[in-house]
């Protein structure tokens, strides 16, 4: 898509805001409707946008299909990190009250941690899923 | 007025759907699809799903077209002609359609405030959360990732099998070592890329043609 100037630039000056949009979404939830479900598939979006406008070659420099598959892993590992540290520190597994000193706050903490976790994953899936269906070709019958 | 944006907007899940299913281009069927997407993601606003409609516009009109025109480019973009008319078919459908709609009779009223659903834990909820998490005002949240914190974990389990189920599927991974090609094993050198091994193994058939 080398001579779509429109299409060029207007995704160029859209990324970035999709991107702090995401961020917003994120750490917004506690507030707002949203969290990282949706935070992580808005972030992928931009990715999946950049990908469809400047080429697959392009956003696989930016993001290696091996960074999207350990970010899958690694969102899990951090939720179940986050409930593997409630109980060392003589909670219950997901138990975010023993986080902070006051019960509320570590609640907070907790579900800061584990929704992170969730856009982690939430955006490592989604980009590794478009490389997977991107990334081939035509198989002439 | 609600119950006339819902019935607008119904109507055009109604339409989107029956011109999914008389489209003949799949191209023009990929992009009704997304858009019966976002026309129900604009009905979970009006039913004050406003998460799930977040989700829904995301994955299910931006996402997953995109990934269904990936599918396209693979398989081309015209269906095939049935070979005979979908009379059995067509029965299985509405019979199901016809049940469904039957069993929505017994259901109880929308946002009705003494649905089963609004009298078990729900209001436990909406009534500590402001007291057990802190001030979160979104109770959502506090649901899925406190009060439910192992369904959510569940959930991003499944996604990260979604993934590694696509990828043992679909993803090419590194090239083998040794390859076995008309009638014998041709070693692949380290280093070399997909195409060139492609393009030696295609160099062997066109040989063999001319021999033959």
């Amino acid at each position: 898509m080398d001579d779509r100037v429109i299409l060029r630039v207007g995704a160029k000056i859209l990324i970035p805001f999709i991107l702090i949009f995401a961020l917003y979404v994120q750490f917004h939830g506690d507030y707002g409707p949203g969290g990282g479900f949706q935070a992580g598939v808005i972030f992928a979006a931009a990715f999946v946008l950049y990908a469809l406008i400047y080429g697959l070659g392009n956003v696989v420099r930016v993001l290696p299909p091996k960074a999207a598959y350990v970010c899958g892993a690694l969102g899990v590992s951090i939720f179940v990190g986050v409930g593997f540290v409630t109980m060392a520190l003589g909670g219950g597994f997901l138990d975010y009250g023993v986080l902070a000193h006051d019960p509320a706050h570590g609640q907070h903490y907790g579900i800061l941690g584990v929704e992170l976790g969730v856009l982690i994953t939430v955006f490592g899936v989604m980009v590794a899923l478009f490389y997977a269906f991107a990334g081939r070709r035509r198989i002439e019958p | 007025m609600t119950g006339v944006v819902t019935a607008v907007l119904f109507a055009m899940l109604a339409i989107t759907g029956i011109a999914v299913t008389r489209m003949r281009d799949l191209f023009a069927a990929v992009m009704l699809a997304g858009i019966y997407s976002l026309v129900s993601a604009g009905l979970f606003v009006v039913m004050d799903a406003v998460d799930v409609a977040f989700t829904e516009a995301a994955v299910g009109a931006g996402i997953s077209t995109v990934l269904m025109l990936g599918a396209l480019a693979l398989v081309g973009h015209k269906e095939a002609e049935p070979k005979r008319r979908p009379v059995l078919p067509l029965f299985v459908v509405v019979l199901t359609g016809g049940i469904l709609v039957y069993g929505t009779s017994q259901i109880p009223p929308f946002g009705a405030p003494d649905n089963p659903a609004h009298l078990h834990v729900a209001p436990y909820y909406l009534e500590e959360s402001d007291h057990d998490m802190g001030h979160i005002p979104n109770v959502v949240t506090s649901v899925l990732a406190s009060y439910r914190g192992y369904d959510t974990m569940g959930e991003t389990a499944v996604i990260f099998t979604a993934m590694v189920g696509v990828l043992l599927l679909l993803a090419r991974g590194p090239l083998p070592r040794r390859v076995f090609h008309q009638g014998e094993w041709i070693t692949v050198r380290p280093g070399t890329t997909r195409e060139e091994l492609e393009a030696t193994l295609h160099e062997g058939d066109t040989e063999e043609a001319h021999d033959g």
